[in-house]
């Protein structure tokens, strides 16, 4: 199994007779997702790719069944009506993959997807892949790219760089190392499901034996992952690298940013509060195969799924 | 991040009804003075810049009267805080202040909400009080739906330690401070010190609003002309680049001058990155060959193939760059192939005559090699492409190489929009316009623009091509801009296409770069 995408969940695509919307439909489908309605204000009654348009979420819900997952690719302006138009039908798992979205937009929404019960990841975020299963968003793009690049295994993948969430598990699996699924978790400040969100489910995932973790500076998502596995809550291993190490340090913009945040968010912070948890951090982005291979042999767990 | 000046900032506290000073802004001694005459009495002179503890570094001023308000003026006019020249003071009264507070709203990643932090002690120093004295500050995380609620404002005073009349007062304050900060789509709002004067009133003696970039678009009143963090004003070619930016929301493209005032021969190379945490890993590869960045550009979150163009464009006009190095993540799932035409569209036009090691690895990496291949015979400057399994350490020692034994090219053919002798035209969505010569079209045996054209809109009328929408369509977005008719027409067909991408105030730059020589950013 895996987290967040297999096959049986039934998707949504909103936006998807757009540019983006229709073209990654189609590779969704390709790659095996079930991509079972569009919708488009508008626009009802249209087919795109072999899939029914609908004009509103509950059109869709009431004539192609229930959904399971919606994928937006909204213009960043919209995005925030289209996320409450899922969440207020019944649609329990967004990806929004549009940047650009306003904070207080991704606030609403975080506020009404924790009332409804429903969860999402991004916005700003190349999507969820899990190898074999299904794709959300773009991740992985032409569907034979993805099933060359990618197969299925043992590492659960979360990264707030969605170039690097690819290289990641293109990288693994020229080790020979297989991935259970790769999670960008979005590369805004404020996302649906962040890296702690992420490493529950992959704790909680039979299919997953170990994580590997791609932090970045800023945020206090990679801290809170150490509190998680210092807290007992996580106790598969996770092997991290953080981004930034050159950059010049975090921009700060106000007293109040550096009141809440308290010294959290460099990459020295980072380094020390994940390495003073028991997780692997390595210093080169080119250790993260070795280091898992390593991890892996210890725990006698076989690097990439047998092939029945 | 778009930060606010002080006196911008405070007009917004005006605007939700927090008191604010007496006074305004001047950009002239003069000015100030006169201010300070309508004010009528001692004042303070402030200089407008981005940086804390103005007052040590003597920005801010005290005066009795306006003779004396127009010599502070003059004195911290021009001044340099941080890397920015101080265009502006704020001249305000000044206060006969009794207490000082601090006020402040951050939307915080943690909480994923607003959250409201009062602290009973303020002024300068606060995040030291913070640390030292944390019973003096509380805070309170907001309810998105329903804000900032009086009662919860009241309760926020009680517990950093105010009672009585004055818990009352700040608690009126604070839901202002918070509608202030929603409004106008603050990252952070901060009014600090937030004064009780000796005659009871609570004024914002002090404030800074930092605005989202992403809703600058819904808050034209602001003005925000660069919504850019820089510590240093922006370059002419990064309001260039901004301009770009702006005018297309389809991917991003982030564009920040490095160094400037280099000369060939430095090892100063122009960067061009894709996604930010391969961009960050190709620039420490190029640090560890010795190259420097001229800048740092960041195309990604799949831009359109004009978007590139335009950020190869800016790139290339820096003069004194000794190579192009291109490089993401190395395993993209876009398809590379729009960039790569777009690379090889700017290579033509600007023309390119240094080295370029182009990393494209990802999805159709194949075909985009191919592109950038098959334009060598055109660019005089060699030019390298590579995939996912190359390395950015491999591919800057590339560069460093090519750098090394390449001398100087020199400029090859003109390239650009050829005379067409029977136009068809349409327009773009960034006021770009496509011109296929119908004259030249008819002679093409390829018609390989009606193949590659990547949203398929154009097909065959007779034997030319032509749009199977309508124009207005295409200029909505039906065209997405791909250069496909221009670049595998010039290629593969008779090169009757061409498409023109405006960049607004380009040329004026690179006027402005190559009359100026300054000295190198130390960064």
């Amino acid at each position: 199994m895996a987290i967040l995408i297999d096959r049986t969940k039934r998707v949504l695509v909103q936006g998807i007779t757009g540019r983006e919307g229709t073209a990654r439909a189609r590779l969704m489908r390709r790659y095996g997702t079930q991509v079972v309605a569009g919708v488009t204000p508008g626009k009802g009654g249209q087919t795109v790719e072999g899939v029914p348009v609908f004009d509103t979420v509950g059109e869709a819900w009431e004539h192609a069944g229930p959904v399971d997952v919606s994928v937006l690719f909204i213009p960043a302006p919209l995005v925030k009506s289209a996320a409450l138009e899922a969440i207020a039908a019944g649609v329990k798992l967004l990806v929004i993959v549009p940047d650009r979205v306003p904070i207080y937009d991704v606030l609403e929404i975080v506020y009404a997807a924790d009332r409804a019960g429903a969860r999402f990841v991004g916005p700003n975020t190349l999507g969820v892949l899990s190898p074999g299963e299904g794709v959300l968003g773009m991740i992985g793009g032409q569907a034979a790219s993805a099933r060359e690049w990618f197969f299925s295994g043992p590492v659960g993948i979360t990264s707030r760089s969605g170039g690097i969430t690819t290289s990641l598990a293109y990288y693994l699996a020229r080790a020979g190392v297989g991935a259970s699924t790769l999670v960008h978790v979005g590369g805004d400040p404020v996302v649906g499901l962040p890296h702690p969100a992420i490493v529950r489910l992959f704790e909680r995932d039979p299919a997953t034996r170990a994580i590997v973790l791609f932090g970045e500076i800023g945020t206090s998502q990679e801290e809170q992952v150490a509190d998680l596995v210092e807290a007992g809550e996580v106790t598969k291993p996770i092997v991290a690298y953080i981004g930034g190490k050159g950059a010049r340090g975090g921009t700060r913009f106000s007293h109040a940013g550096a009141i809440i945040e308290g010294g959290r968010g460099t990459y020295e912070g980072k380094v020390e509060r994940l390495r003073g948890a028991g997780v692997t951090v390595v210093d080169a982005f080119d250790d993260i195969p070795g280091a898992m291979r390593d991890v892996l042999a210890r725990l006698g767990v076989p690097l990439r799924e047998e092939t029945p | 991040m778009a930060k606010l000046h002080e006196y911008q900032s405070r007009a917004l506290l005006e605007q939700v009804g927090i008191a604010v000073p007496r006074g305004g802004v001047a950009a002239t001694p003069d000015e100030a003075g006169r201010i300070a005459a309508d004010i009528g009495g001692p004042v303070v002179v402030k200089a407008q810049a981005w940086v804390t503890g103005r007052a040590a570094l003597g920005a801010i001023r005290f005066a009795e009267d306006a003779a004396g308000a127009a010599e502070a003026a003059r004195a911290i006019l021009g001044m340099e805080l941080g890397r920015h020249p101080v265009e502006q003071v704020l001249v305000v009264e000044r206060l006969a202040i009794a207490r000082e507070f601090y006020a402040g709203v951050i939307v915080d990643d943690q909480a994923r909400a607003p959250v409201m932090i009062f602290s009973s002690q303020g002024g300068s120093g606060i995040e030291a009080i913070a640390r030292e004295h944390p019973d003096r500050v509380a805070r309170h995380t907001i309810d998105i739906r329903l804000g900032l609620r009086d009662f919860e404002a009241r309760e926020l005073a009680r517990r950093a330690g105010l009672s009585g009349p004055l818990l009352a007062q700040v608690g009126g304050l604070l839901p202002r401070l918070y509608d202030a900060a929603r409004r106008f789509d603050a990252r952070a709002a901060e009014i600090n010190p937030l004064a009780l004067t000796d005659d009871g009133r609570l004024v914002a003696a002090d404030c800074r609003f930092t605005i989202d970039d992403y809703a600058v678009y819904r808050q034209p009143d602001l003005e925000i002309a660069f919504a850019r963090e820089l510590d240093r004003p922006p370059t002419p070619l990064e309001r260039v680049a901004w301009d770009v930016e702006r005018g297309d929301y389809r991917g991003t493209f982030f564009f920040i001058q490095m160094a400037q005032g280099f000369a060939r021969g430095e090892g100063v190379v122009g960067f061009h990155g894709a996604g930010g945490g391969g961009s960050m890993m190709s620039m420490d590869a190029l640090g560890a060959q010795g190259l420097r960045l001229a800048n740092f550009v960041d195309t990604s979150g799949n831009p359109p193939a004009s978007k590139v163009y335009r950020a190869a464009r800016i790139i290339l006009s820096q003069p004194g760059i000794d190579g192009y190095f291109a490089s993401g993540s190395g395993v993209a799932s876009q398809e590379q192939y729009h960039s790569a035409r777009a690379l090889v569209k700017a290579f033509l036009e600007e023309p390119l005559t240094v080295p370029a090691v182009i990393r494209l690895g990802g999805n159709a990496e194949e075909q985009a090699i191919a592109i950038l291949e098959r334009a060598r015979a055109r660019i005089p400057a060699p030019v390298e492409a590579y995939g996912k399994d190359d390395s950015p350490d491999f591919c800057a020692a590339r560069l460093r190489d090519l750098i090394a034994r390449t001398p100087p090219a020199d400029a090859p053919p003109a390239y650009g929009p050829r005379p067409a002798q029977e136009p068809y035209r349409f327009d773009t969505v960034t006021g770009g316009t496509v011109t296929l010569d119908h004259a030249r079209c008819r002679d093409c045996a390829s018609k390989i623009c009606i193949s590659t054209c990547a949203p398929r809109i154009l097909s065959l009328e007779g034997d030319v091509p032509v749009l199977n929408i309508t124009r207005e369509e295409a200029k909505r977005g039906g065209c997405v801009e791909c250069l496909a008719c221009e670049i595998e027409c010039f290629f593969e067909g008779n090169g009757g296409g061409f498409v023109h991408l405006p960049i607004a105030g380009l040329d004026a730059a690179r006027r402005a770069q190559t009359g100026e020589a300054t000295d190198g950013d130390p960064d």
